[in-house]
C-alpha cells in the first residue's frame, strides 16, 4: 500500500476573491476511505472537482499515484466520480450509460460486455439494463452512477454527495453497502459529504474543512473523542462549551479555571503550557449523566429541566443550572423521564470526560 | 339548470380546455380555418376571362403548375434558399445560444434581449437597411472600392439569391436563438462534466450529450425558420431581382396583376404540402441521426 497515494500539495482554488482552497496539504492512501466533511462553502467539493479535473487551482499541485495530474484534462485522469445529482445521460439506458466510459479504452466486444455485467451485478442491477433514468429511482440511479464509475477501474473514485438525495432508511443501508464495496473491490474512495454522522460511519479517515482549510484530518475515533478546536468539536456531534483560563501544568494534566464553576485538574490533551491563556472545555452530552439524586462524581450541578426532546432511543434534556446557563444531556432509553419534579435535578460530570479545546 | 351545468363544469375537465380554447379557436376557423378552405377549393376552379370563373370541379391547375418548368424551379429553389438560410442560422444561433447557456453566469436573460434588439425594428426596415449595406453603391461596395481592394462594384451581393439568403439569415435569427437556447439551457452541466470524466474529448462530448440532448431546439429552430421563409415574398421581391425570385412572389402575382386566381390558389397548395412533407422529413431524420450518435 502506497501511504502517499494521492498527494495536495499547497493546494488553492480562488474565485474571484473567494478562496474556495485555501493552500491545503495532505495525502491520501491507497485503498483508504478518505473523506472531506465540513458545512457547504466550506471548499470540499471544489477539493473534489480539482482531483476531477473539472477545476485547476490557482496554485499548487496534485500528484496521483506519482505522476502530476495538475494540468491534465478530466477525460485524461485515472480518476472517475459520481455526481451529487447522479449526472445519468437521459437519452440512453443503463446499459449504454455503463457502456459509455468504456468505449475510449481500447477494449474488445466481449471484454466490454463482461465488464458492464460484472460491474451491474456488483451494484445489484441485473435486471435494469433497457430502462431509462427515468424510469429508475433514486436509490437505482444513484446505483447506475457508480457502475458507470468503476466500470472503467479507475485508480481513485470521486464521490460528491451521492447520498445527499436518498431518503434516511435508504441512506444508511447504502452507507453500510458503499462501505462493503469499497473493502471488496480495494479502490482509493474521495467521499464528500457535509453530514458528519456519515463521514464518520464510513471512512478510514476523516478531513474536516472550514473556510477552505482542513480543519482537522484524523480517523472518526479520533475526531469525536479527541477534537482539536470549538469548529470541529461543534460540528461533529454535539457537546457543551464552558469557558476557561489555564492554570499550571502537571505532568500530563493541567488545572483549568472554569467560569464560574472553580478550578478542576484535568488531562492536558493539548499539551498547553503556558498560563492564563483562554481556552474551551467541552463535554459530550452523552457522558453526563442526569438524576434526581445528588451523585458523588467529581462535579455535580443541581439545575433545572428547561426542555426535553424524545428521540425514541433516548431523551435530551436541556438544563439551566444556576452556574451555566444551558447544559445539553441525554438519558437512556431505560431512564425514567417521568420521574422528575419541577424539573428539578442534578448533573454529574467526571473529570476525565472534559476535554481542552482550542479558541480557533 | 345552472346548477347542474356547473357541477358538470367542475368536474368536466374537456368544457374547460374548450373554454379556455375558445377565443383561439373562433380566431383560427375565422383567419385560418375558412381562407385555407376557400383557397383549396379555388385551386379547382377554371379562369376563364380577366373577370370570369368556372366553378366546375376539375384538377387541370395542378397539371399546369407541374407542366410549368418556371413554377417547378421556383418551388425548388424557394425550398432549396429556405433549407440554405435554416442551415446558415443554426451555424451561428447555435455557439451563441451555447455561449449564453453554459458560460455566461449571470444576466443571461439581459443577454437575449440585447441580441434580440435589432428585431425590434420592423421587418421592412430590417429588409431595406439590408439594401443599403448590400447595394451598388452600399456600404460594403463603397468601403470596399475606397479601400483600392476593388475596381468594380460586387454585383452578386444585390438583386441576387445571396442578398435574398443573407437578409432572411439575419432577418429569422431571433427565431432560433430562443428553441435553442432554451433546451441549451436545460442541459445540466454535470452531463457534460460526466461524459468529460468518462474519458471523451470535448468535441466526443458535444456529439454524444449536447447535440442530441439540444435536438428539441434544433428541430423547433429548424421548423420555425423552414416554414415562413418558404413562403416569403417581402425579402425577394425588394432584394431578389430576377434571380433571386421565389415561388411565393408568382403566387402573389397570379392572385394580383396576372389575375389567376385558380392557378395561384394551386401553387399554395402544392407549397403548403410540400412544406408539411419537408418538416416531416426532416424532424425524423435529424431525430433518426442523432439516436444513431448516442
Amino acid at each position: 500500500m502506497n501511504d502517499s497515494f494521492i498527494q495536495i500539495n499547497e493546494i488553492s482554488k480562488h474565485f474571484g476573491q473567494v478562496k474556495a482552497v485555501d493552500n491545503v496539504s495532505f495525502e491520501i492512501k491507497e485503498g483508504e476511505f478518505f473523506s472531506l466533511l465540513g458545512p457547504s462553502g466550506c471548499g470540499k467539493t471544489t477539493l473534489l472537482r480539482l482531483l476531477a479535473g473539472f477545476e485547476y487551482p490557482t496554485s499548487g499541485n496534485l500528484l496521483l499515484d506519482g505522476s502530476d495530474i495538475t494540468a491534465l484534462p478530466p477525460d485524461k485522469r485515472p480518476t472517475n466520480m459520481v455526481f451529487q445529482n447522479y449526472a445519468i445521460f437521459p437519452h440512453i439506458n443503463v446499459e449504454k450509460n455503463v457502456q459509455f466510459g468504456l468505449r475510449k479504452l481500447g477494449l474488445t466486444n466481449d471484454e466490454i460486455i463482461k465488464r458492464v455485467k460484472d460491474v451491474l451485478s456488483l451494484v445489484k442491477l441485473e435486471g435494469y439494463e433497457e430502462r431509462y433514468s427515468s424510469q429508475l429511482s433514486g436509490g437505482q440511479r444513484q446505483r447506475v452512477a457508480l457502475a458507470r464509475a468503476l466500470v472503467r477501474q479507475p485508480k481513485v473514485l470521486l464521490l460528491d454527495e451521492p447520498l445527499g438525495a436518498l431518503d434516511k432508511k435508504l441512506r444508511d443501508e447504502m452507507q453500510l453497502e458503499l462501505r462493503t464495496l469499497q473493502k471488496e473491490i480495494g479502490i482509493t474512495f474521495v467521499f464528500v459529504t457535509h453530514d458528519q454522522q456519515e463521514a464518520i460511519s464510513m471512512s478510514d479517515r476523516v478531513a474536516v474543512m472550514s473556510e477552505g482549510k482542513i480543519q482537522q484530518m484524523s480517523s472518526p475515533n479520533e475526531l469525536y473523542k479527541n477534537p482539536q478546536n470549538i469548529f470541529v468539536s461543534d460540528f461533529i456531534g454535539e457537546t457543551n462549551f464552558l469557558k476557561a483560563k489555564t492554570d499550571s501544568k502537571d505532568g500530563e494534566y493541567i488545572i483549568v479555571n472554569i467560569e464560574d464553576l472553580g478550578s478542576f485538574k484535568i488531562k492536558n490533551n493539548l499539551n498547553i503550557s503556558e498560563n492564563a491563556s483562554d481556552v474551551i472545555c467541552s463535554v459530550r452530552p452523552e457522558t453526563m449523566m442526569i438524576d434526581k439524586e445528588k451523585s458523588d462524581w467529581d462535579i455535580c450541578l443541581e439545575g433545572k429541566i428547561k426542555q426535553t426532546s424524545y428521540l425514541g432511543e433516548m431523551t435530551k434534556f436541556y438544563v439551566e443550572t444556576k452556574e451555566i446557563e444551558k447544559i445539553i444531556t441525554v438519558s437512556s432509553q431505560y431512564f425514567d423521564n417521568q420521574s422528575f419534579q419541577d424539573g428539578k435535578c442534578f448533573i454529574s460530570i467526571n473529570l476525565n470526560d472534559i476535554s481542552l479545546l482550542n479558541k480557533k | 339548470m345552472l346548477q347542474v351545468w356547473k357541477s358538470f363544469y367542475a368536474r368536466s375537465d374537456p368544457a374547460k380546455a374548450y373554454s379556455l380554447l375558445s377565443p383561439a379557436l373562433i380566431l383560427v376557423t375565422l383567419a385560418m380555418l375558412i381562407p385555407l378552405g376557400l383557397m383549396l377549393s379555388f385551386s379547382f376552379f377554371t379562369q376563364t376571362s380577366f373577370t370570369e370563373i368556372d366553378y366546375s370541379f376539375t384538377i387541370t391547375r395542378y397539371i399546369d403548375f407541374f407542366q410549368s418548368n418556371l413554377l417547378v424551379s421556383l418551388l425548388i429553389k424557394s425550398v432549396k434558399i429556405s433549407f440554405i438560410v435554416t442551415f446558415v442560422t443554426l451555424l451561428t444561433a447555435y455557439p451563441v445560444c451555447y455561449y449564453i447557456a453554459f458560460y455566461v453566469k449571470k444576466n443571461k436573460m439581459l443577454w437575449l434581449v440585447l441580441l434580440t434588439l435589432p428585431f425590434w425594428t420592423s421587418y421592412l426596415l430590417r429588409v431595406f437597411s439590408w439594401k443599403i449595406i448590400l447595394g451598388t453603391k452600399g456600404v460594403i461596395n463603397s468601403s470596399l472600392i475606397n479601400a483600392g481592394l476593388l475596381s468594380e462594384p460586387l454585383t452578386f451581393l444585390m438583386y441576387s439569391e445571396t442578398a435574398v439568403i443573407i437578409t432572411l439569415t439575419h432577418a429569422w435569427a431571433a427565431f432560433a436563438l430562443l428553441p435553442l437556447y432554451v433546451s441549451l439551457d436545460k442541459i445540466d452541466f454535470s452531463l457534460i462534466e460526466a461524459a468529460r470524466d468518462l474519458g471523451l474529448s470535448r468535441l466526443e462530448t458535444f456529439w454524444k450529450i449536447t447535440l442530441p440532448l439540444s435536438l428539441p431546439g434544433i428541430i423547433g429552430a429548424i421548423l420555425i425558420i423552414f416554414i415562413p421563409t418558404v413562403g416569403d415574398y417581402v425579402t425577394p421581391a425588394l432584394l431578389g431581382g430576377t434571380d433571386g425570385r421565389m415561388l411565393s412572389n408568382m403566387i402573389q402575382a397570379y392572385f394580383g396583376k396576372v389575375n389567376n386566381l385558380p392557378l395561384g390558389a394551386a401553387s399554395a397548395t402544392i407549397m403548403l404540402i410540400t412544406v408539411a412533407i419537408v418538416t416531416m422529413i426532416v424532424s425524423y431524420t435529424t431525430k433518426k441521426l442523432t439516436q444513431r450518435i448516442s
